[in-house]
Formats: structure tokens, sequence, C-alpha cells
């Protein structure tokens, strides 16, 4: 290469630099600015009406497992944090299985139906989500409580005599949850069969694999990376959820998002919440982490 | 034995139903080569998936063995297809998709291992067992189709265009491979080709299809001595059409008529089978006539006259276009002898005759 076509060649790339300079400082300042501000905040020492003291403490981390006795000064773990992560683990968890259990027959049902029906199919899937998230919580509540539809309708059938408590529940929470992701679950799943090559499926039943064979061994292997992303998008918001929880589990039913949004306001603790939120952040991460270990290896198991 | 009664398919559509197949019947026997020959679109694969059970018939019946094969399910049917898209299964290994069948029907697991083996060697797939099916060959999928669909041993092996994608050579080896293995297992073979030769040379018996119909079922020496009709004379081979009157039929049962051909010369020819031979009646008929089957003489012993048009050299044999006096172009081959001079050229005037038996009337 001669001198001058090498000079443009740095030429072009300083200034392909220059040109990117502008978006990788936002992104760098938007995507660990915050994050760092949180960090900072839990090594603060928390002030009497909220806000920080600038002087370092790591009673925030402390307390987000354990508890120091009022009187004896003994350490113990703090079971109401402990419970309440136990509770936003399960309940997300359940939250992507039960999504999945509805949502992967209704992508395949959608992504079966002709070209022109799917379209329809796919807008009543989506409507729910553009319809803000409280008045769909509401409409939850206003379907399981006490005077609600699904008892009256009980109540009239002569199921059940007396109504049940329904709201207020891990039930409540989980179905309002299941409810408000389904769409994230079934977005990515049809995505995946939808591209999947439907004389796979003919040449399963031509190979005497039964229809729950073809399944197991054709379909649902095709649809893992559908299945994985909707898994993932389903989970991590779950386990932060904030609205479905308060208004569903009604205070008693805290989860992760709620416990956090708690020390920012009523306990007046905002290291212990910055720490509660990087803590949420680890367990999504780990969560991620093992999931997507297992999903790789089992495949690789397989071929 | 596989019987095919009068089956017909009818796709609907939203301005107007589409005939796939209309009315076919065909009876396969048991180890038999049987091979569907037609144009692009004429329902050759329709047909196979019906028998496969990926398309239920709009009406008709598919026995095998007298038993109603409709009734059944696909994956309940002893019928294995190599697909014309070959259909492989991109998540599993070249040793996995040709396992799949077998681990469906629950063989030990020593058995798969060997039949997979042994099917991988057949195909000369061996040093690829582990690849994903997405990092092989077209031509290599096609051999792993052909070996997945081959591995249960079914009853009836549909194969739906199977050699189309490999190269010259691989194609001749795999059509003598594909013969050894027919023979040898006593499968049975229903062959779909868009190659005429592979058709001929493979076959037991050919089916030639047009327009989601059979327009002629027989030997590969049946259908192309005695094409039965213009399109299957013109579909198979090159055909030279003329049109001539016939005059009589012989009674002697040999189904040989007699015609007028333009010149005012008489000739016997074919029938288009010898049980219609007697039942024909005087009138303009068409003759078909292959090229190599007429002989090019001096203008004085023609049957047909006329001028030499053309000769063009193909190695193997020479063709000769003659404009016959009538109006109409006459194709004539001959095959190049050593040492033999041509003293032909363009312009010349020259005469064609026909043997006792050669050409055939068309049915209409
Ligand atoms: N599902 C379907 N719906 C509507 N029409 C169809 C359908 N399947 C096939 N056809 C039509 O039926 C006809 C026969 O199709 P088929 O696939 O059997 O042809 P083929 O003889 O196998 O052709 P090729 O040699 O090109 O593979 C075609 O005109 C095709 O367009
Ligand atoms: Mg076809």
């Amino acid at each position: 290469m001669t001198d001058a076509a090498l000079v443009h060649v740095q030429k072009e790339r300083r200034s392909r630099w220059m040109l990117l300079t502008p978006a990788l400082v936002v992104l760098f300042i938007a995507a660990s600015g915050p994050l760092l501000i949180v960090m900072l905040y839990s090594f603060l020492t928390a002030g009497p009406y909220g806000g920080v003291e600038w002087s370092f403490s790591i009673d925030g981390w402390f307390s987000v497992l354990l508890q120091r006795d009022f009187f004896s000064e003994e350490l113990t773990f703090a079971d109401a944090h402990l419970s309440i992560f136990w509770r936003s683990v399960k309940l997300s968890l359940l939250t992507a299985v039960i999504t999945f259990l509805i949502g992967f027959p209704t992508a395949y049902f959608i992504a079966t139906r002709p070209k022109r029906q799917r379209d329809i199919w796919m807008l009543l899937i989506i409507i729910p989500f553009w319809t803000n998230l409280l008045i769909r919580t509401f409409a939850i509540m206003e379907l399981i409580r006490a005077e609600g539809t699904v008892n009256l309708v009980l109540l009239w059938l002569g199921i059940i005599d007396t109504p049940i408590q329904m709201l207020f529940t891990e039930f409540a929470v989980l179905f309002g949850m299941a409810y408000v992701y389904l769409p994230l679950m079934v977005l990515p799943i049809y995505a995946s069969l939808e591209r999947l090559d439907f004389r796979l499926v003919e040449a399963g039943y031509d190979l005497y694999a039964t229809r729950w064979q073809v399944l197991k061994r054709i379909i649902f292997p095709l649809a893992k990376p559908g299945v994985i992303a909707g898994s993932i998008l389903v989970f991590v918001p779950s386990l932060g959820a904030y609205v479905t929880p308060r208004v569903l589990g009604g205070g008693k039913q805290l989860m992760l998002g709620n416990l956090i949004e708690l020390q920012f306001g009523q306990g007046r603790n905002w290291p212990l919440g910055a720490a509660l939120s990087l803590t949420l952040l680890a367990i999504v991460m780990i969560a991620l982490f093992v999931y997507v270990r297992a999903a790789g290896t089992e495949e690789n198991g397989h071929g | 034995m596989i019987e095919v009664i009068g089956v017909t398919k009818v796709f609907p559509g939203p301005d107007m139903d589409f005939t796939a197949l209309g009315g076919v019947s065909l009876t396969v026997q048991d180890n038999e080569f049987f091979t569907l020959l037609g144009p692009s679109g004429c329902g050759k694969t329709t047909l196979l998936r019906v028998i496969a059970g990926f398309e239920y018939p709009t009406s008709g019946s598919v026995l095998l063995d007298g038993k109603d094969l409709l009734a059944q399910p696909p994956y309940r049917r002893p019928v294995n297809t190599v697909f014309q898209s070959y259909a492989l299964f991109p998540h599993m290994s070249v040793a996995e998709n040709i396992a799949f069948g077998l681990e469906m029907l629950n063989k030990p697991k020593a058995e798969i291992r060997k039949t997979v083996a042994d099917m991988l060697d057949l195909v000369r797939m061996t040093p690829m067992a582990d690849r994903k099916t997405s990092e092989i060959s077209g031509g290599q999928q096609q051999r792993v189709a052909l070996a997945r669909a081959l591995a249960p041993r079914p009853k009836v092996l549909l194969l739906d265009e199977p050699l189309s994608a490999l190269d010259y050579k691989l194609r001749k080896d795999m059509q003598l491979e594909l013969k050894r293995l027919q023979a040898e297992t006593g499968i049975t073979f229903i062959f779909v080709t868009h190659d005429q030769e592979e058709a001929l040379t493979m076959s037991d018996r050919i089916a030639v299809m047009n327009a989601g119909t059979v327009r002629q079922i027989g030997s590969p020496r049946e259908i192309y001595d005695q094409p039965s009709e213009r399109f299957v004379a013109d579909f198979i081979g090159e055909t030279n059409f003329i049109t001539a009157d016939l005059v009589g039929v012989e009674g002697d049962g040999s189904g040989l008529v007699r015609v007028r051909l333009a010149g005012g010369v008489e000739t016997h020819v074919q029938a288009p089978s010898s049980d219609l031979a007697s039942a024909m009646s005087n009138g303009p008929v068409t003759l078909a006539i292959r090229p190599e089957h007429a002989i090019l003489v001096d203008e004085p012993q023609g049957l047909l006259k006329g001028a030499l048009e053309n000769v063009v050299y193909f190695g193997t044999d020479t063709h000769f276009h003659v404009a016959l006096d009538d109006g109409g172009l006459f194709v004539l081959r001959q095959q190049n002898q050593p040492g033999q001079r041509s003293d032909m050229s363009v312009g010349d005037r020259v005469g064609l005759s026909l043997g006792r038996g050669v050409g055939q009337i068309l049915r209409d």
C-alpha cells in the first residue's frame, strides 16, 4: 500500500470513530451513569428524612440479608427480606412457566392459521399490551374480588356458597402477572414458529413420529430460541414487578420492587434501597447466566 | 401391492378450484420400480402426498395389499418419502436424521447404530455423520434424505426427484445403487423424475402424467416405441408427427394397419394397441415416427420425399432435417460409423424409407 493510501485509510478510520463518539458517550452515560449513582448511594449513610449523608457505610448492604436485634445487638437473618426474595423468585418462575404453558399453544395456533388470519390474531394478543398497566390490573381486581365477576358467576351457578378470597393472595399476584406478561411470551415463540418449515413436521409424521413426538422432537427444539427469549422477557420484568403485586397483593404479598420502593419512601433508607436494587440486578444476572448455560448445554447434548 | 383407484384431488381456491389430480388409477406391484413422469405441475408430488398421507383425496381410494391406506394417519403407514425439498431436520446431525425413523419405531439401540452406519456407508456420507445438515451441500443433503427414508425399511418408498441435485457421475452411481437396493430389499419404489433417460433406464414401468391425469402406463419399451397419444410421444424422446389416411386393417392380430402417406404410397404401421386395431375406422390419422426409425435413402426409393435442409453432427450420431414435399419437417437420426463418409449436402433431394410396422398411429 502506498503512503498516501495508508494515510487515507487512517483518516477514514479516525473520522468513523469521531462520528460514533456522541452515540458512544450517550450510551455510556445512560447505561452506567444511573448504575454508578445507585452503587455509590448503597455505600452511604441514610439521612434521617430520606436522602443520604456523605459518609461511608456498609449498613445498607448489611441490612439486605441481616438485621441487628434492637435490644440484644444479636445478628439474625432478615426473615422478612428473605421471604420477599423467595416470593419474588418463585412468583417470577411460576409466571414464566404459566405464560409458557398458555403461550406456546397460543403461538402455535396462530402460526398455523392461514397467513391473512395471523395478523388479526396477533393484534388481539397485542391490544391488551397497549392498554395502560394500571387499568389492566384494576380490571383483574374487578374480576377476582369478593363481589367480583368470577365469584358472582360461581355463586349464581351454585358451585360455591360463600365468595372465595382471591384478591390479596399470591394467586392474585400470579394471575395478574401471567396475564400482563403473556404477550411477551407469545411474541417471540410466534416469531420462531412462523419461520418453522412445516414440511419438517410432515417429514416427522412420515418417519413414524406421533403428534406428541413431532411436538417434542421437531417443533419444540426448533422453537426453542423463541421459548428462551420469551422466558427471559417474562422472568426479568416479573422479578422487579411493582404495580401488580401492589394492587393485587394489597401490600401483603410484597415483591422485591415493592420492598425497594418502601426503602426510598416510608422506610427512608436509601442506601438499603440502593443495595436491594443491585441485589435484584445480581439475581437477574445469575438467573440468566444459569438459564442460558442450561439451555445451551442441552442443545449441545442433543446435537 | 399399491392400488390407486380413481383418486381426485381438488384444491379449493379463492376464485376457482384447482383440480390437481383428476381421477388417477394405477396399480404398483410388489418390488416394482414404478416411475411417474410428466411435466412440472402435472400432479406427481400431489399423488405421492396422497399415498404418504399428507393430502386426503377429494374422492377415490388407495389400497396397500388390499387394505385401505387412507384410514391410517401418515405415521402408521409403512411408507417413507424422500422429499423434493429434502426436509432434513436442521437441529439434528446427519446421523441423527437417519436414526430418527428407527427411534420412532422403538428399535433397539444397537440395531439403530448398525443400520445408521450401513446407510451412511451406502450414500457415502460416513465422514460427515456428525455434521449439521446445514453444513453439507445440496447433493449431500439429498443423499441424507434418501438414507433417512430407507433406514426404516418401509414397504413402499416414495422418491420425489431424489437425484436431481447430483452431478452426472454421482447420479449414475446412485441410480445403480438404487436399483441394487431395490432388488435386495424388496421395497416397492414409486419414483418421480423429470429426467426421461433416468425414467427409461431405471423403471420396470412408467406412468406418463399430464395435467392431473395418467396418459399411459407401460414398460419403458412400450412407452417409447408405442406411445398411445401425441402428448406421450412428444414428451418422451423426439418424435416426428405426420398425417396419413387409414385405408385398411390387417385381420391377422399383428396390430398392424395399412395407411396411405402424403405421396400416395401405402405402408404398414402400428395401431395404438393390438385390440384396438380391428375397431378402427378409415380416415385421417396422425403417425408418430421416431427419428432413428426412418432411414435416409435416394429419392426414388423413399416413401416420403423432400429436400435436405440441414445436417447436424452430434458426435455419436448425425441429425438430418428434411423439408417434406407436403410441408412439415422430418428429423432423422443416423448413427455415425467409422470410415463412413456423408456425400449428402444441404439442398439435395432425398427419400425416407420406413420398415414394415415402423410408425405408430396415435389415439386422438
Ligand atoms: N396446497 C395446494 N394448494 C393449491 N394448489 C396446489 C397445492 N399443492 C399443489 N397445487 C397445485 O397442484 C398442481 C400439481 O402440483 P404438484 O406439486 O403435484 O406438481 P408436480 O407434478 O410435482 O410438479 P414438479 O415436477 O414441478 O414438482 C400444481 O399446479 C400446483 O400449483
Ligand atoms: Mg413435484
